[in-house]
């Protein structure tokens, strides 16, 4: 018998697999058990815990911070699939806790207040995994160069306006599309514009794909949100405040399940979009002042 | 031979599609019920099994592959797949419902949470080499039944592969590990079973 090798917990596959599992699923926002169990009830295929959702944030403003450890365990004995949480933006500590916590997926998020101006976490150090958000293929390669195992377009969260969802998964998608047309000797050029790492860089050229599932967020509203994002070559979908923030959270969180796994059939999505009540309260991304931008957090 | 059906409702079905690529096996994409219609066989992905259940419902999928199953189709399943296969489910969720097929028990989120998720080399009955394995929060087989068999255990004896006639169940993805070998073994099930 060939000889095997040991058991190997936290490699970049096993991280990395887990969302490969969540691909053509649903992670919606959750601030209680309560709305935990709703999520679930309504087929998400994982919950992220935080304290407030976007909206919130953006309407009560101060600083949004990680989730109180009381909650995010109610959150985890409230339901049997996966629970995410978020941390801010390189603040390391957050990050250990949520892992004492044993969350099964640490959110790096511009959504909540940066603790740290110039550098992420080093995620590397961690043995649960990592998703980050992303604006441009440089941003998303560098957060796979520090460690994420999964990557989300960050959109304008807490807004209901899928116009940022949509520049941000156009521009990563179409910037591999790009790459990947790159002769071998143009690559050195192309990673350095891109600030990210030449052997990155190469692979995805060579794949024609990002090395991480890519989920798309900020923003998701309806289920026609939903499977715009799906067409547009999403791995997945996060709904933050689109969600519990609307009229009846149980049936549009049932509808935008629907709508992303049948997101390239027009009938079904006809459907799924009757009688779901109102949609959450939108804020036109073009109103908000520049510093209220929260995808301009991440570097 | 006839293609095998993936249900692409939610979770790693590319993976699964790509590996009988790779292996130049035909494959259809199933998420109709129409999808069911001339295949010789049937791969269950991994994904989240309560939504793979839920969804199965909404899209009137799920009588007809319980017909199926019992008309002796050929079914594969790895990880959820596993527990939609499943007679009997522990920690499901109150309204979770499975397939069945497998007579046996299984136990969701066996391990515990993905920091207990890990990847190992897993002997595997009628493959020669070791099959390379992700378990992703995975469940185990507790309990099996008349007529089933053992294909593949851990170390410490718990039981992550079983074959019951035409059905297999699995609680890893050799379909995340680069691994060909679980596929061709199935795609052979499938060829003899001549559904």
């Amino acid at each position: 018998m060939t000889e095997k090798s040991n058991d190997k917990q936290s490699t970049p596959l096993v991280k990395r697999g887990l969302a490969e599992m969540l691909k053509g699923g649903v992670i919606m926002d959750v601030v209680t058990a309560d709305q935990a169990k709703i999520a679930e009830d309504a087929g998400a295929v994982a919950v992220m815990a935080l304290e407030r959702v976007p909206a919130d944030i953006r309407a009560q403003g101060g600083v949004a911070r990680m989730s109180d450890p009381d909650l995010i365990d109610q959150i985890i004995s409230a339901v049997s699939i996966p629970v995410m949480a978020k941390a801010r933006i390189g603040h390391f500590v957050e990050a250990q806790i949520l892992q004492s916590l044993k969350v099964d997926y640490i959110d790096e998020s511009e959504v909540l207040s940066p603790a740290d101006y110039v550098h992420h976490i080093d995620k590397w150090k961690f043995d649960v995994p990592f998703v980050c958000g992303a604006t441009n293929l440089g941003e998303a390669l560098r957060r796979v160069t520090e460690g994420a195992a999964m990557l989300r377009s960050k959109g304008e969260a807490g807004t209901g306006d899928v116009s940022e969802a949509m520049k941000h998964i156009r521009t990563i998608l179409g910037e591999v599309r790009a790459l990947s047309s790159k002769s071998e000797d143009e690559l050195y050029v192309a990673a350095k514009e891109l600030q990210a790492p030449l052997e990155l860089v190469r692979e995805v050229a060579r794949t024609g794909k990002l090395p991480v599932v890519l989920f798309t967020a900020g923003g998701i509203a309806t289920p026609a949100d939903a499977a715009l994002m799906m067409q547009m070559g999403a791995d997945g979908v996060f709904v933050g405040s689109g969600i519990f923030k609307s009229g009846n959270p149980a049936a549009r969180a049932a509808a935008i399940v629907k709508a992303t796994t049948s997101f390239d059939d027009p009938d079904v999505l006809a459907n799924v979009s009757r009688g779901l009540g109102e949609a959450m309260v939108g804020i036109n991304v073009a109103d908000l002042p520049a510093p209220h931008r929260l995808a301009d957090r991440g570097w | 031979m006839k293609p095998i059906g993936v249900l692409c409702l939610q979770g790693d079905f590319r993976e699964h599609l790509l590996t009988f690529k790779a292996l130049g096996i035909p494959t259809v994409r199933v998420r109709k019920e129409e999808g069911l219609i001339g295949i010789g066989g049937l791969v269950i992905p991994g994904g989240e099994s309560t939504v793979i259940d839920k969804l199965s419902k909404i899209f009137g999928l799920r009588d007809s592959i319980i017909k199926l199953i019992s008309q002796g189709l050929p079914t594969f399943g790895t990880c959820a797949g596993l527990i939609l296969l499943a007679e009997k489910l522990v920690d499901g969720t109150q309204t979770q419902q499975t397939f069945g097929g497998l007579n046996v028990v299984v136990q969701r989120n066996a391990f515990g949470s993905q920091l207990d998720s890990f990847e190992e080399d897993v002997d595997f009955v009628g493959i020669d080499t070791p099959v390379h394995a992700a378990f992703i929060r995975a469940p185990i087989v507790t309990e099996i039944g008349a007529d089933v068999s053992v294909v593949a255990k851990l170390e410490d004896g718990r039981i992550v592969g079983v074959q019951q006639g035409n059905i297999l169940g699995i609680s890893f993805h050799p379909e995340v590990t680069g691994e060909t070998a679980v596929h061709r073994y199935f795609a052979d099930m499938c060829k003899s079973a001549n559904f």
